[in-house]
């Protein structure tokens, strides 16, 4: 496999001749007990072979029977994305030849799927909205999964043999596919990811699926092509499989259409095929060549019986729809009080649950926004994790952010102390209190030494003073530093400041 | 008594063991005894599993002895044809690419089958995954026609309709595609009966065209073939095309075998030209027999008949394709490596395997198939196929608003000469033209001997067409047709078969 890197152009370049033209489809695996047409268990990470059967096998006789749950699940996420739910609708035969697909056909939907004509709304960066139309959202089985031996890659090449882990087999997905997404331009690359980022939120607020893209459980794949400015006719465009993280797509996207530019602009034309994304060149090659010689000799599935959801069936279905994500969080962002750019941050960190949870657990919006988003956000980055895993890896809670605002509020720490309390606990010392015992953070609460302090400063200091007692109050604050150097920081601000006040008369 | 237990009927053995007069293993040995002196000869079995059966006979007169209620048809044997999964019994297809497989799981009839305490003889003989007139495909050589071991038994379920023909067994299970039990029946003078798309479960049944596929009981009289479809029919929720509904009376309606005041329609299109004079002639008489007992006869028209066999080699081709993809060479069955060369790929194992694994008639219809489904010829072809399955339809809700029931001859002609056909695939094709659109559109049939052509002595087939879940109609009619023709006969027709044991010395 070539990974050599390809001639790529500038990306202010590129959209200076080019509009990017986007299709986005998302493969999810929905979260149900057992398989889409068997009652295997679709538990992740479970012993090679071990949750397989006649059916997900496709032994000789063996017959498909639909899950009902896939069904509903397939159904609500059809309804959060606005789309018309099909009364009537079928299974096809996609046929082709593959190791890991135990009947060499998948049982997908074809040209009529359970849902179809909808849309999504993006927020983007900037507080505006963009919105994405949805062609149709299928339903159809996974495949098993390759593992090849003996090479050094781990790839099928100079391996000694192939061993196949059909545990994946037949768990149930849904494909959600965009239509064209046209006139976003120099914000393809963003749209892309807010899109999978608000998918993501949408399926996991409906507990339809894990939406896990490093396991897997959500993936997905970049359709692009490159219209020459002022041109209607679309060009051709490629397929960038199996897009792993929110990042990744938004790079995927600009690396395809630099990739694409530099093509065109240098006179040459886009091979229609899919491609590779490589996480860590952040690169695409060539995959597959993909033309109209890929014949799935598609057919309705001759096994199954039509899916004919009742409308009243959908219309209670449509019932159990959760708060749509965006309301959500308008909503969220009023009873909290935060600013736009406050909550944009918050959004952008994926840390609307975290503060919501927090706040329900009794902090203050205020202080949750500022302890999830502070020096635990930095940390997870430079781990190269979110910081909702992060903080479930080092076992840093809700409870922890509630404990560390009630030591300020009680005035046993000051804001500074509080900082090195929460890098203890992300240090792994305890909780706040814990932290605060060992680490000996308490504000002294003897006015006696208080005083004693400002005394001094002000001895040391008389031009200030003075200032001061000439009414120039704005100057207390180089006191009260120096009052708190003296107190070796645990000393509490705002008594500091009342006593200083006061013996120069300004209390 | 002195009863030869091979000849007696299911309904005979039941009530012998019923009374205790007889055990399962007496039978269940005698029939074995049967199928080695005879099997040989007309070699209706791919896999005999007489132990099996012996312990499954055993446990039954055990379970009989200690005084538990069991099914009416406990203890008697049954012979399965090999297209389903039997658990820890070879099951091939008449295939080689599934020489030695053993199903790790029961097909949902089978497993019926044993809740009945039915003792499984074996697994029978059949074209090459049920593609085929004749059982000349199979892969293991062809199975012969107790009348004539010259001749073929049908197809593709020659080997369940000549071990029911043979005396190796009273009662069989077949699988009708296109006629596969039906037409099989008629040339062995047997029973046969297709039930509704969906009253028998395809769970386990080794798919050749999935929506035309159906299994169905195979026997030497009609209300052998009613108490056998009670066995395996009803609704299983491992098949989600299967019928979720009673399943019709149809042990009632043999046992009653009348037809008076019901309606009979001919079908124009299946009688006639194009069908052997000595069979048309024993179907004629089979009608005025059904006259006498008080049925009335009307003639009804189904024009859509016509692109029957055409629409059907279209569609079955196209779900077979799809269906043997499976057959890949890597999970189970044979697995043949290229010759010549070094370390070969999966693509190219795939391949060796299937060339020596599939048969040329296998192999011909995947083409065919592959072809219809293909891009670019989708409408043309497997489109069109389904219009006219739907104008078939079309054409027997309207015949059915006219007639009870529909009949024709079983098939155009007695049974041909092995090899004779073997070369003319379409001269093949043609035997199924009157079984054929009951597959299309669902509906159940049922194939009674008529009796024996003129011309050549051999039985000939009588169809009785239902509309679909109205199965109990064919067992009415095709009883009181079995009374009255074997009062005619003055005894069974299958009595006039030679003696086989002769002949295999
Ligand atoms: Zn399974």
């Amino acid at each position: 496999m070539s990974t050599a890197t390809e001639p790529v152009l500038g990306f202010d370049e590129a959209l200076a001749t080019y509009d990017p033209v986007m299709g986005l489809e998302v493969h999810v695996e929905l979260g149900t007990e057992t398989k889409m047409f068997c009652g295997c268990p679709t538990a992740f990470g479970a012993e090679p072979n071990t949750q397989t059967c006649p059916v997900c096998l496709g032994l000789p006789g063996a017959l498909p029977v639909v899950n009902e749950k896939a069904v509903e699940s397939a159904i609500r996420i059809g309804l959060a994305l606005n789309c018309s739910i099909a009364p009537w609708c079928r299974f096809a035969r996609k046929n082709y030849f593959y190791p890991d697909m135990p009947k060499n056909f998948q049982t997908s939907q074809y040209d009529e799927p359970i849902a179809f004509e909808g849309y999504l709304d993006v927020e983007l960066d900037d507080g505006s909205t963009y919105r994405v139309e949805i062609e149709r959202a299928h339903m159809e089985e996974d495949t098993g999964k390759s593992l090849h031996v003996g090479g050094s890659t781990g790839r099928i090449h100079g391996a000694t043999h192939s061993l196949v882990d059909y545990n994946r087999a037949g768990i149930p997905l849904v494909e959600i596919v965009t239509k064209p997404m046209l006139g976003a331009g120099e914000r393809a690359p963003e749209v892309a990811k807010a899109y999978v980022a608000t998918l993501r939120d949408l399926l996991k607020a409906l507990e339809v699926s894990d939406v896990k893209m490093e396991q897997g459980s959500m993936r997905c794949d970049v359709n692009l092509s490159l219209m020459p400015k002022g041109s209607a006719v679309l060009g051709t465009r490629t397929e960038t499989k199996n897009v792993n993280s929110l990042r990744s797509v938004e790079r995927a996207v600009r690396y395809e259409i630099g990739r694409h530019a530099a093509v065109l602009s240098g006179g040459g034309s886009i091979t229609q095929e899919t491609r590779h994304w490589h996480e860590d060149t952040g690169i695409t090659t060539s995959g597959r060549p993909k033309s109209d010689a890929d014949d799935y000799r598609y057919f309705p599935e001759p096994d199954l019986v039509p899916v004919a959801p009742a409308a009243e069936t959908v219309e209670a279905l449509r019932a159990t729809l959760p708060e749509p994500p965006a309301e959500r969080r308008r909503r969220l962002q009023t009873t909290w009080g935060y600013s736009d750019l406050e909550m944009r941050d918050v959004m952008n960190a994926g840390l609307l649950e975290l503060v919501e949870e927090t706040v329900a657990a009794g902090a203050s919006p205020a202080a949750a926004r500022k302890w999830w988003s502070g020096e635990i956000a930095r940390r997870a980055n430079t781990e190269g994790e979110d910081v909702v895993t992060y903080a479930e890896r080092l076992g840093v809670t809700p409870a922890h952010v509630v404990e560390l605002e009630g030591l300020v509020t009680a005035g046993r720490l000051n804001d500074s102390m509080a900082r090195q309390a929460w890098e203890g606990v992300l240090d792994g010392e305890g909780t706040p209190t814990a932290v605060a015992d060992a680490r000996g953070l308490e504000l002294v609460q003897d006015t006696g030494a208080l005083e004693a302090a400002v005394d001094a400063v002000i001895a040391a200091n008389p031009d200030v003073a003075d200032k001061i007692r000439d009414g120039k109050v704005q100057a207390v604050g180089a006191l009260i530093g120096q009052v708190m150097r003296e107190m070796k920081g645990q000393a509490d601000a705002g008594a500091a400041r009342t006593i200083i006040l006061e013996r120069l008369g300004q209390a | 008594m002195t009863t030869d237990l091979t000849r007696a009927t299911a309904a005979e053995l039941a009530d012998l063991l019923g009374a205790g007069t007889v055990s399962s293993r007496e039978v269940t040995q005698a029939l074995l005894d049967r199928t080695a002196a005879v099997d040989g000869a007309v070699h209706s079995y791919l896999h005999v599993d007489g132990e099996g059966a012996l312990g499954q006979a055993t446990e039954v007169d055990r379970r009989r002895a200690a005084g538990e209620s069991l099914h009416h048809l406990a203890g008697v044997p049954v012979a399965v044809k090999d297209v389903l999964a039997t658990r820890g019994l070879p099951t091939t297809c008449g295939s080689r690419i599934l020489e030695g497989w053993v199903p790790p799981y029961d097909a949902t009839l089978v497993t019926r089958l044993r809740e009945a305490g039915m003792p499984i003889l074996g697994k029978t003989n059949m074209d090459e995954f049920a593609m085929g007139s004749s059982t000349e495909h199979s892969a293991f050589g062809p199975s012969h026609n107790p009348w004539d071991l010259d001749r073929i038994p049908g197809g593709s379920g020659g080997g369940s309709s000549s071990v029911v023909a043979s005396f190796q067994a009273p009662l069989a299970i077949g699988t009708d595609t296109g006629g596969s039990i039906r037409q099989p029946a008629a040339v062995t003078g047997t029973v046969g009966a297709k039930p509704t798309y969906g009253g028998v479960s395809r769970y386990g049944l080794v798919a050749l065209a999935s929506s035309l596929d159906q299994a169905g009981p195979c026997s030497r009289t009609v209300l052998d073939s009613a108490l056998l479809h009670a066995v395996i029919a009803g609704h299983d929720p491992m098949d989600s095309t299967s019928i979720d509904a009673p399943v019709p009376a149809v042990v009632e309606a043999a046992r009653r075998a009348d037809v008076s005041g019901m309606r009979i329609g001919i079908v124009k299109e299946l009688t006639g030209e194009g069908f052997q004079p000595g069979v048309q002639a024993r179907f004629e008489e089979a009608v005025q027999h059904l006259v006498d007992g008080g049925a009335e006869v009307v003639e009804v028209s189904c024009p859509s008949f016509t692109y029957a066999l055409a629409a059907y080699y279209l569609i079955l081709p196209s779900e077979a394709s799809s269906n043997l993809a499976k057959f890949d060479a890597m999970r189970y069955g044979l697995r043949v490596s290229p010759e010549g060369v070094d370390a070969p790929s999966a693509e190219q194992v795939m391949a060796a395997t299937r060339d020596a694994g599939f048969g040329d008639e296998v192999k011909r219809r995947i083409i065919l198939g592959t072809y219809a489904l293909s891009s670019g010829y989708y409408d043309a072809y497997y489109g069109s196929a389904q219009k006219v399955r739907r104008l078939i339809a079309n054409d027997f809700a309207a015949a059915f608003e006219r007639a009870d029931v529909l009949v024709s001859p079983t098939a155009p002609t007695t049974a041909f000469r092995l090899g004779d056909k073997l070369d003319d695939p379409m001269a093949m094709y043609l035997n199924d033209i009157a079984t054929i659109p009951a597959n299309l559109a669902g509906i159940p049939g049922l194939s009674v001997p008529s009796g024996l052509a003129d011309e050549d002595g051999l039985p000939a087939g009588f169809q009785v067409l239902a509309p679909a879940m109205a199965d109990d109609r064919l067992y009415a009619v095709g009883a009181a047709l079995e009374a009255r023709l074997t009062a005619a006969w003055g005894g069974p027709l299958l009595d006039r078969a030679p003696d086989l044991t002769e002949v295999a010395r």
